[in-house]
């Protein structure tokens, strides 16, 4: 009798709740790469991802969270297909991350058919700040072009008078460098992409940039790339002669296996881990504790990401059907970013400053990198004109 | 004219270290009829090794040397284990049971050295450039590539040419039952040649490692150029091996010097750098299907069998 009974009630309670269970947890699906050898960016992202649950108490908006991640492989085909999947059977109520610009490209059209949330944590194709920007699209990193327009001002700073620029033949190796040539006062005298991500030899590459006699170089090569990059930089005699200049290149990842080539070498970045603002600290130093090394930027926007989500949820008191008041909550970028507070421009892009880097020996003797100077304020990528969007 | 040396020097150190992986590939495909895919997998794990070892031991040479035997006996006992099992089946059967092991020796090197991959650190003498002649620079470490691989290039032929452990493995080319029915060892020797080609792909794979890092799964793309190397060369064939990696060593890397340079002579300077480095990468492929259609057998087909 008794079992009866209760068997009764658990149906009932079965019964009654899935109108309720619906809104009861926040889904998200988190697209990165998990294999290959820039898995260790795809970890990044994820651990401080879930180190940013973890400050939350693991609840957004004060609901329950269900995290599903995807590995893209790298690839633009692969990563089209987790996320159709995350949107189709999982029906994931937003969809971060996003390492690749290719594979983001590849992956835009089902989450702005589905009207599904998109944060990405990294990737900055000019085409998605630009023609298309969506109001279901926000970034927590930054627009491809921004990051290498601040080094073309570092550079015009230094008075760099001729440069040579060498960079992957993709979406965002192509945006970087024309970013650097939209602000770079002075010639570039030539540029090389090359086949990407198999292309792992540069030595043709270095001997033109040798050949070509340039003040400076500047590259684009991110995760593992970056390394094999300086190692040749370096073995073809070429640090001291010319100087090189970065972007994504050198990084918290990259470092521990760059060493001492990567001395004194800069860089342009949103974030540094040294940034003096009180959210940062925690981030930082929270996470060296939990995971024993330091974050990296991909790891820092991943963190912002997991904190626009919850200000969105917040806002409209977990009710994730009100989507037009997450957005207009979104674009406030109400949360203390560990980059700093910023804004978002019409496409959805942030309207950020930009640091520079470098690398330097820390007191117990490794290597860490630094903020030195602030390149440009409030930098406002230069393909949100092309967005139609206005709010 | 200085550049077109340099990119030359290049061109002939990527084709000497294709070479290298291509000598194990083609004597053990010719002599056991074996297709092993997972040749590029003791490729990298000469690269961890040699990543390791000389980290532990804090000397390059020495750390290079370990690596080297660490990677003949990882090879031989592969052979024991594992290849044995395959001589008598046929060729799908390899391609099968070799892919396995790819997967084996990925996960593996994941579980022993984690996924982010290792940095071969050089000496400091290595780690510069010299002045090959006015206006000509050239990495120390890839000049030292192309001696160390000359040399060991040189010496292979040696051993297949004059010795009698050759004379076994030339007979092994070209009549496998044969020698066996001469009364010669063959296990033995097919261990050895399994081992030699194993030591080669390691010596070719710590060599990248200080170029190239070591990475998980490094040694699927260049096998692909490998197999490339040995069918434009002729299966089974050491000199033809040796022409063929020069042949698209050069063909890579001065095509990816000069062809956006010459594509920008009549297309538009940013489709030319776009369209430059895609069909760079098809050249040697182009090569490759020419010459099969010339020559089906490749250029120097091992005596007949």
């Amino acid at each position: 009798m008794k079992r009866t009974l209760l068997t009764a009630g658990a149906i009932l309670a079965l019964a009654l709740s899935p109108a309720e269970a619906q809104n009861k947890t926040v889904k998200i699906g988190f697209v990165s790469t998990f294999s290959g050898p820039t898995a260790v960016i795809g970890n990044d992202m994820r651990n401080s991802f879930e180190l940013a649950l973890d400050h939350m108490g693991r609840k957004i908006g004060g609901l329950p969270v269900e995290v599903i991640y995807e590995d893209d492989g790298q690839k633009p085909d692969v990563g089209k297909q987790k996320t159709e999947k995350l949107i189709e059977s999982d029906k994931v109520d937003f969809i971060v991350g996003y390492i690749w610009s290719n594979v983001l490209l590849a992956s835009l059209k089902p989450v702005v058919d589905s009207k599904t949330f998109l944060v990405i944590a990294n990737a900055g194709p000019s085409q998605i700040a630009g023609e298309l920007c969506s109001p279901y699209v926000f970034s927590t990193s930054w627009q491809n072009d921004q990051t290498p327009q601040a080094v073309g001002e570092y550079m015009n700073q230094k008075g760099v008078k001729s440069v040579y620029l060498i960079g992957p033949n993709y979406a965002a190796g192509k945006d970087m460098l024309q970013g650097v040539a939209a602000t770079f006062k002075g010639k570039v005298v030539g540029q090389d992409l090359t086949k990407w991500p198999d292309q792992l030899d540069f030595s043709a590459e270095l001997s033109k940039a040798r050949a070509a006699k340039p003040d400076a170089i500047f590259v684009f090569y991110p995760g593992a790339a970056g390394v094999q990059f300086l190692n040749q930089y370096v073995q073809a005699g070429l640090k001291g002669q010319i100087p090189l200049y970065t972007a994504f290149t050198i990084d918290e990842l990259s470092l521990p296996r760059q060493k001492d080539l990567a001395l004194g070498i800069p860089g342009a970045q949103q974030w540094v881990n040294d940034l003096p603002f009180d959210q940062n600290k925690k981030f930082v130093a929270d996470f060296k504790k939990k995971y024993n090394s330091s974050p990296s930027f991909y790891g820092a926007q991943s963190y912002d990401a997991a904190q626009l989500i919850n200000s969105a949820v917040t806002a409209v008191k977990g009710d994730l059907s009100k989507k037009d008041a997450m957005r207009d909550e979104m674009r406030k970028a109400n949360f203390p970013s560990v980059r700093g507070p910023f804004k978002y421009g019409n496409n959805h892009v942030p309207i950020q400053n930009f640091y520079l880097q470098d690398v330097v020996k820390t007191a117990d003797g490794s290597l860490g990198l630094k903020t030195v100077a602030t390149i440009v304020k409030d930098s406002q990528d230069r393909h949100h004109t092309k967005c139609p969007m206005k709010w | 004219m200085l550049l077109f040396i340099e990119q030359t020097l290049n061109g002939l150190q990527f084709g000497l270290l294709l070479f290298l992986l291509a000598a194990g590939l083609t004597l053990v495909f010719g002599i056991m009829d074996l297709v092993n895919l997972a040749h590029g997998s003791l490729y990298m794990l000469g690269a961890y090794f040699a990543a390791t070892f000389t980290a532990l031991t804090g000397h390059f040479i020495g750390g290079v040397v370990l690596a080297l035997m660490a990677t003949l006996l990882v090879g031989m006992a592969v052979e024991v284990i594992a290849m044995r099992r395959l001589y008598g089946r046929d060729h799908l059967d390899h391609v099968l049971g070799t892919f396995g092991l790819i997967l084996f020796f990925n996960e593996l090197v994941r579980l022993i050295w984690g996924p982010a991959g290792m940095n071969l650190t050089l000496p400091s003498w290595l780690n510069t450039s010299i002045e090959l002649m006015p206006g000509v620079h050239y990495s120390m470490y890839r000049l030292s590539i192309i001696i160390v691989s000359l040399a060991v290039a040189i010496s292979l032929y040696f051993v297949v040419m004059r010795t009698r452990i050759g004379m076994l493995i030339r007979a092994g080319a070209s009549n496998r039952e044969m020698i066996g029915a001469l009364g010669i060892n063959i296990k033995l020797l097919f261990t050895l040649v399994f081992g030699a080609g194993a030591a080669l792909a390691g010596l070719a794979g710590l060599m990248q490692a200080a170029i190239l890092t070591a990475q998980i799964g490094m040694g699927e793309n260049i096998l692909i150029l490998a197999f490339v190397v040995i069918i434009i060369g002729g299966i089974g064939s050491i000199r033809g091996a040796f022409v063929a990696s020069l042949l698209v060593g050069l063909i890579d890397t001065v095509g990816r010097a000069f062809l956006p340079d010459v594509l920008k002579l009549f297309l538009s300077n940013s489709a030319a750098s776009t369209a430059g480095p895609a069909l760079s990468s098809m050249l040697i492929y182009l090569v490759m299907a020419v010459i099969l259609v010339a020559r089906p057998e490749g250029l120097f087909p091992a005596a007949n069998k």
